[in-house]
Formats: structure tokens, C-alpha cells, sequence
């Protein structure tokens, strides 16, 4: 298992932790349960550390599937600076917003589930991970126009041989443009008519 | 008009039973405790969840009943051998067993969310009752047990009060224990599966997996406290609610009303499953005693661009088309097993896979059979192999087609490597019986690098087919999905020579993805009145296409020509 990227893991699970939090935290405050306030935490941590976890961070190696409409919260996320890219700090974080959930049993299972997303977060960082933004590919550059270049037409005429060969090559144009006008024409490069 | 039960009706079939077997459940259960009058008095002090509760319970049981089975891959692939008498129908649905299993695991997982939401408010009303926190009618029920000679209605026995009571219970009680225990098990099971770490990291989703080992115990030992109380059948007798429900102040004091008595339900769930538990034990037996089978590695060979071809020997090894087994090599790693298609044909005296080097573990079996070395490496230096397999997938079924359709794309080819070369040593053994006709072979590849070892193997076919007069037997078209401009060039001089530039081969390479449309109504007009198989080794973005195409130029009568699509899937 030398490849694999321990943050990959610890955001899936910090993200179920997330839901499993909100949704403890409805049940104890919905159900009035004693020192439901507890349960409002809950849903309060658990809506922070959905929206920091919801952006996947860039592998690096190969390419990152990236979560539907994370562009706009990978923003947000980073601009928090070290305390997104850094995985210690994320460690210690998950760590310590776990811990008030711990207090009431409807919302115990998310801490458990907080706890095990903060120990692989402190697995990644260890081995040197940390999150990267996946930004968005610019776009690749348009591919010229062939006649796009052509800003103006040559304002010099061609290059012209000497008299002599001038009018000889009149004389074949003349005869070669009427071919054109009238008859078949003589291809340089035998051309084969086929149906790919 | 298409098609679509042909493909896809066995499939709808088998979810509709198993959702309403799901429905009835719940709905039973749920009736089952809200209803009878054993429960009475447990749904006085716990309301609608009690019921809320038992219901998914039942659901379940099934449902982890349901789940061990479609891995048990040895006892697929023996039932779909022995319906080799059952239509092809049967057996494709067998190959459908990972998605089922996605399915009950999804399932398993809503369950217990009710359950365990349901159980809260359970817990957190009992505690409440037995702490002097609640209603007294609810206090005087929960008093009970309290005496010698009585048994107890409401489990919490000591009078903490929330929410350190409901912490206490969940710690104490041998149903809280193994409920959180599992439950957690069930979350890591779920996290590490996601699709981003099984196609990552395959080995921490295989390792992270085997946790359902804890979850089947703790699930088998979850009610073995028997903390649902139901009135006893003897006390049901003496004391009747209708009469003395109203009168508990006077319970035991008057004649008509003694105190009642309480039960818990025996566990019910090891019933379930311990069928399913034996089974996956006897296949995971299976597969080790399989694997213990010596395997001698008779050739190594290197392909460019990171391939290599390993040819293996092993007593009592069969295998048709397409199949493909795992693959364990004790010196890379002790745990790991990985899957990968045989591309032998089962008329070849070995077997051999080609494996791409992506990995730690590919990387390692590279080294281990000293494919780094440019020196002859001695036989006995190879590295022990153990096998485990072979797996059956849709690509067996293809000689029960008269006409079919291949398509792989990329690495997706392995499976038609080994059906082609079956396909000619059939024929060259014995074309008359052959059922298979008419072969249409599709090969899409984003760049060039892929081709070489299997160019080689369509050479060879070309030239047979050529001396056997037959060219119209296999009908093959490579598309070249990803080209630059320069490759473009190249293409374009070179068009008119009489072999192809890339491959070498008479067949020219098209460029860009192949018009599906097309394709299928030639076909179709070529071939009217047939059953056409179409077989696809590849992404799911393809699969959807070739699946709607299928279904979409496929006739709706029994007559008239059919496209029925399989798909191969790891």
C-alpha cells in the first residue's frame, strides 16, 4: 500500500462524519432531549466540516475526480490558507470539534467517526501530504485560423523571373488555364475516390 | 421501438422482489409490535418508536442475510456452470452479483440509520422515565422490577439522569456495545469503498473490507441481553389491559390485576444469518484450499510499453473464453489478491494473463520475475504463484451467438484476446460445428502504444483467415480515439498503402469514435432474424451507449433481429 494517499480516506471519512453529526444533531434537537443544546452544536460542526471537506484536494499523482459543483467551495476553502492545506491543523481540528458531540449519545457516533477521520488526517501528515486546490485547466489555446494570420493582403506583387521566361510561362498559363476552363484536369498526384 | 425487457426485465424483476420483500417486512414488523397487546405496555412508554425501531430490524436481518451471497464467487460460477442447461438469461444475471450487492449494502445502511435514530429516542425516553423525568404513568411502569418477583419493563435499571443515563446505557448494555461497534464498522466499510479508493487504492478498500467480520459477530450477539420486553404469555392470561391499564396504582393489590410480567424476545438474527456465514466460509475455504494449488510459471514475457505475459501451468486448471482469476505472488505481498482476465485460450496447454505495470504490486511481480534483467533468468529463480479461479463473466456466453459483436476499449481487450484465439483454434479444429459465424470485432484506443502485443495476434488471424478463404469471417475495426495533427499527416500521405501504418495489418485504422448508429443497422440489415450478441469490455460512458443502441435497434417481436448486451465488470 506504499501509493496510496491516506487523505483520500480521511476526507471521505470526515465528510460521512459531517452528515452523521448534522443528522445526531437533528435527532437531539427535534427530540428536545436533555442538553440538547448539544445537538446544535452538532449540526453547526457537522454543516462546517461538510463544506471543508466537500472539495477533494489534488492527487498527486494521476487525476482527481473532482466532487459535483466543488469549484465553487474550493475557492472558499482556499482561501483559509494554512488551516486547509496544512492536514496537522486539520488533525487537531476534526479533533477538537469532536469532542463537544461526545457529551450527548445521539451525536457520540459522530465523534467516534470524527476521531478515526482526524488520526488518518495525522496519518497524511505525516506522510507529507497536504491539500492542493484543484484549479480549473485554462482553456487550451484556440488553434489559429488558417486565414487568421492574414491580416492584409501582400501589398508587393510576387517576384517575377526575366522577360524571356515571363513569356513562356504565359504562353503555358494561357494554354493551362483554358484546360481548366474547359477540359478534364491532369492531376499532379493520382487521387482514388474511396468511401472510408 | 426497442427492446428493453430482453436486456433488462429479468434484472427489474429481481430488484422489485427484493424491494417488496423489504416493504412487507417493515410493514409487518412495524404492525407486528404497534399492534399486539404483548407489547402494550412497551409501546406506553415508548411510543411510536418502539415499532420505528423493531421494523428495520426485520429488514435487517434480510438484508445481511441478502448480502454474503453474490460474493461468493465460487458458488456463482458453480451454479452458472451447472445451468449451462438454463438460457443464457440466467447466467447473465449472475454476472450482475457486485451491483446487487451495492444495492443491499445501500440499503443495510438506510436501515440502520432508522434503527439506530429510532433506538435513540428508545433510550433517551427510558432514561428520562426511570429518572423521574417523564410522565408518571410512564415513572410507575418503569418502577417495575424494582421488587423480588418482578421482572423489568424499561432496561434502564439505574436511575442516571440524561444525558449521562443514555451514555451509561449505550456502555453497559451488551446491545449499546455491539450497536456502536458495528455501526462504526459499517461507516469505515462504506468510506473506504467509495469509487475514487477502490480504483486507487484497491488494497486499503480490500484490507478496510474485512471489518464485516467484526459486524457479522457483533450483529449474531446484538439482542442477546434481550432488552425488548413483550408482557409473558402466562401474565397475558392474568392481566388483560383493557381491565387494568387505568388501575396501576392497584396492580397486585386487587385480584383482577396482578403486576405483569416481562420477557425479552430471544435474538432472532443468527436465524438469518447463519446460513450466508457458512457459505462465505466454506468459499473463502475454497479459494484458499484453490490457492494452495502449485502454479508454475512456464514463460515471462515483456512487451513494450510496460506489459508483460506471464504463462502458467497448473494440475486440473480448466478455464473457457474470457474468464478471468486471481492472482496472488506470496514474495510481492502476502494478503493481496488481484484480479486479471486470461487471455489463453482454453485450447492452449497453459494459461497466461498480461498484466500493465500501474502499481506497487505490478511493479513488484515485474522485478520478483526479473523482467528488469535483460540476462536469461533461470526456472527455479521464478517466484512462487498461487491462483485462485477461474471466474466465470459474459464472455463465455459468445459461442451461443450465431453473430456477435465485440468491443474493447484499451486494456478493456484482454477478454477478446483469449475468445479470438478460441475462436481460431475452434476453427481450425472443426469449422462446421462451429455456431458462431460471424464475428464483428471493435477495438477503440486512445493512442498507439496499446497495440502491439495484440497486433501480433490479429496478424496471425488475418493470415489464417486469408488461407482459409474465409476473410468474412471476422469483421474487425480499430479506432484510433485520440490523434494530433502530425499523426493526421502521417495518416494522410500514407492512406493509399496496402497495410495499415500503425498496426501492419490489411485492415485500415479509422479515426475518432465509431458511429454506433450505423454500425448497428448494418449489422442489423445484414443479419435479420438472429440473436446478436453484443459483448463490451470498456467504460460506463460506452456501456450506456451500446446499451440504448441495443435496446433501440433491437425488434420488438420474437422474430426479427435482437442485440443483447453484456457488460464485463470487475
Amino acid at each position: 500500500m506504499g501509493q496510496i494517499e491516506w487523505a483520500m480516506w480521511a476526507n471521505e471519512q470526515a465528510l460521512a462524519s459531517g452528515l452523521i453529526l448534522i443528522t445526531g444533531g437533528i435527532v437531539a434537537t427535534a427530540g428536545q432531549f436533555t442538553s440538547w443544546w448539544f445537538g446544535t452544536y452538532s449540526i453547526v460542526a457537522g454543516v462546517f466540516i461538510c463544506l471543508l471537506e466537500y472539495p477533494r484536494g489534488k492527487r498527486r499523482k494521476g487525476s482527481t475526480m473532482e466532487r459535483c459543483g466543488q469549484k465553487y467551495l474550493t475557492k472558499v476553502v482556499k482561501v483559509l490558507g494554512p488551516l486547509s492545506r496544512n492536514y496537522y491543523i486539520r488533525a487537531v481540528l476534526h479533533l477538537g470539534l469532536s469532542v463537544p458531540a461526545g457529551f450527548l449519545l445521539a451525536t457520540i457516533l459522530g465523534t467516534a467517526c470524527l476521531a478515526i477521520a482526524s488520526s488518518i488526517y495525522l496519518l497524511a501528515a505525516f506522510h507529507g501530504e497536504q491539500w492542493t486546490p484543484i484549479e480549473p485547466q485554462p482553456k487550451p489555446k484556440e488553434r489559429p485560423q488558417v486565414g487568421g494570420t492574414i491580416k492584409q493582403p501582400p501589398s508587393n506583387p510576387p517576384p517575377r523571373p526575366p522577360a524571356e521566361a515571363r513569356k513562356k510561362s504565359s504562353e503555358e498559363e494561357a494554354a493551362a488555364s483554358a484546360g481548366v476552363s474547359g477540359g478534364p484536369q491532369e492531376n499532379p498526384v493520382p487521387v482514388v475516390d474511396e468511401v472510408v | 421501438m426497442g427492446n428493453w425487457v430482453e436486456n433488462e426485465g429479468l434484472s427489474i424483476f429481481v430488484i422489485l422482489i427484493w424491494l417488496g420483500m423489504n416493504v412487507f417486512l417493515f410493514v409487518w414488523y412495524y404492525r407486528f409490535y404497534a399492534l399486539r397487546r404483548t407489547f402494550f405496555y412497551t409501546q406506553k412508554l415508548l411510543g411510536i418508536a418502539l415499532p420505528l425501531a423493531r421494523a428495520p430490524a426485520a429488514c435487517l436481518n434480510f438484508n445481511c442475510m441478502l448480502i454474503l451471497l453474490p460474493v461468493c464467487r465460487n458458488l456463482l460460477s458453480f451454479l452458472r456452470g451447472s445451468s449451462a442447461c438454463c438460457s443464457t438469461r440466467i447466467r447473465r444475471q449472475l454476472d450482475r452479483n457486485l451491483t446487487f450487492h451495492k444495492m443491499v449494502a445501500w440499503m443495510i445502511a438506510l436501515h440502520t440509520a432508522i434503527h439506530t435514530i429510532a433506538h435513540l429516542f428508545n433510550v433517551e425516553w427510558c432514561v428520562d422515565a426511570r429518572s423521574n423525568n417523564s410522565d408518571p404513568y410512564s415513572i410507575a411502569l418503569s418502577d417495575l422490577g424494582d421488587k423480588p418477583n418482578e421482572t423489568y419493563l424499561n432496561f434502564a435499571r439505574q436511575r442516571f439522569k440524561n444525558p449521562e443515563g443514555g451514555l451509561y446505557v449505550a456502555v453497559t448494555r451488551l446491545a449499546g456495545i455491539t450497536g456502536i461497534v458495528i455501526t462504526l464498522c459499517l461507516i469505515l466499510i462504506i468510506t473506504s469503498s467509495t469509487k475514487t479508493i477502490r480504483r486507487s487504492y484497491f488494497e486499503l478498500f480490500w484490507y478496510t473490507h474485512h471489518l464485516f467480520v467484526i459486524f457479522f459477530i457483533g450483529l449474531a450477539i446484538h439482542g442477546a441481553e434481550r432488552i425488548v420486553r413483550g408482557q409473558t404469555p402466562q401474565s397475558l392470561d392474568k392481566h388483560h389491559h383493557e381491565i387494568c391499564e387505568k388501575k396501576i396504582s392497584e396492580w397486585g393489590k386487587i385480584e383482577e390485576c396482578p403486576i405483569p410480567q416481562f420477557s425479552g424476545n430471544p435474538p432472532m438474527t443468527w436465524k438469518w444469518i447463519v446460513g450466508p456465514m457458512f457459505l462465505y466460509l466454506c468459499e473463502r475455504l475454497v479459494r484458499f484450499w484453490r490457492s494452495q494449488q502449485k502454479v508454475v510459471i512456464t514463460k515471462v514475457v515483456t512487451h513494450p510499453f510496460k506489459t508483460i505475459e506471464l504463462q502458467m501451468k497448473k494440475k486440473g486448471f480448466k478455464m473457457e473464453v474470457g474468464q478471468y482469476i486471481f492472482v496472488k505472488c506470496p514474495k510481492v505481498s502476502r494478503l493481496e489478491w488481484h484480479p486479471f482476465t486470461l487471455t489463453s485460450a482454453p485450447e492452449e496447454d497453459f494459461f497466461s494473463i498480461h498484466i500493465r505495470i500501474v502499481g506497487d504490486w505490478t511493479e513488484g511481480l515485474f522485478n520478483a520475475c526479473g523482467c528488469d534483467k535483460q540476462e536469461f533468468q533461470d526456472a527455479w529463480k521464478l517466484p512462487k504463484i498461487a491462483v485462485d479461479g477461474p471466474f466465470g463473466t459474459a464472455s463465455e456466453d459468445v459461442f451461443s451467438y450465431e453473430v456477435v459483436m465485440l468491443v474493447g476499449a484499451g486494456i478493456g481487450v484482454t477478454p477478446f484476446a483469449s475468445i479470438l484465439k478460441s475462436v481460431w483454434y475452434k476453427y481450425c479444429n472443426n469449422a462446421t460445428n462451429l455456431r458462431l459465424k460471424k464475428i464483428y470485432f471493435y477495438w477503440l484506443c486512445r493512442d498507439t502504444h496499446a497495440f502491439e502485443w495484440f497486433a501480433d495476434l490479429l496478424q496471425l488471424l488475418e493470415t489464417q483467415m486469408l488461407e482459409r478463404n474465409n476473410a468474412g469471417f471476422l469483421s474487425y475495426n480499430i479506432y484510433l480515439t485520440g490523434w494530433d495533427e502530425s499523426q493526421a499527416n502521417h495518416f494522410a500521405v500514407h492512406h493509399d498503402e496496402e497495410k495499415d501504418v500503425i498496426t501492419g495489418l490489411k485492415q485500415k485504422t479509422l479515426y475518432g469514435r465509431p458511429n454506433w448508429d450505423n454500425e448497428f443497422k448494418t449489422i442489423a440489415s445484414q443479419h435479420p432474424n438472429t440473436r446478436i450478441g453484443v459483448f463490451l469490455c470498456g467504460p460506463e460512458a460506452l456501456a450506456e451507449t451500446l446499451s440504448k443502441q441495443c435496446i433501440s435497434n433491437s425488434e420488438s417481436g420474437p422474430r426479427g433481429v435482437h442485440f443483447i448486451f453484456n457488460k464485463e465488470n470487475f
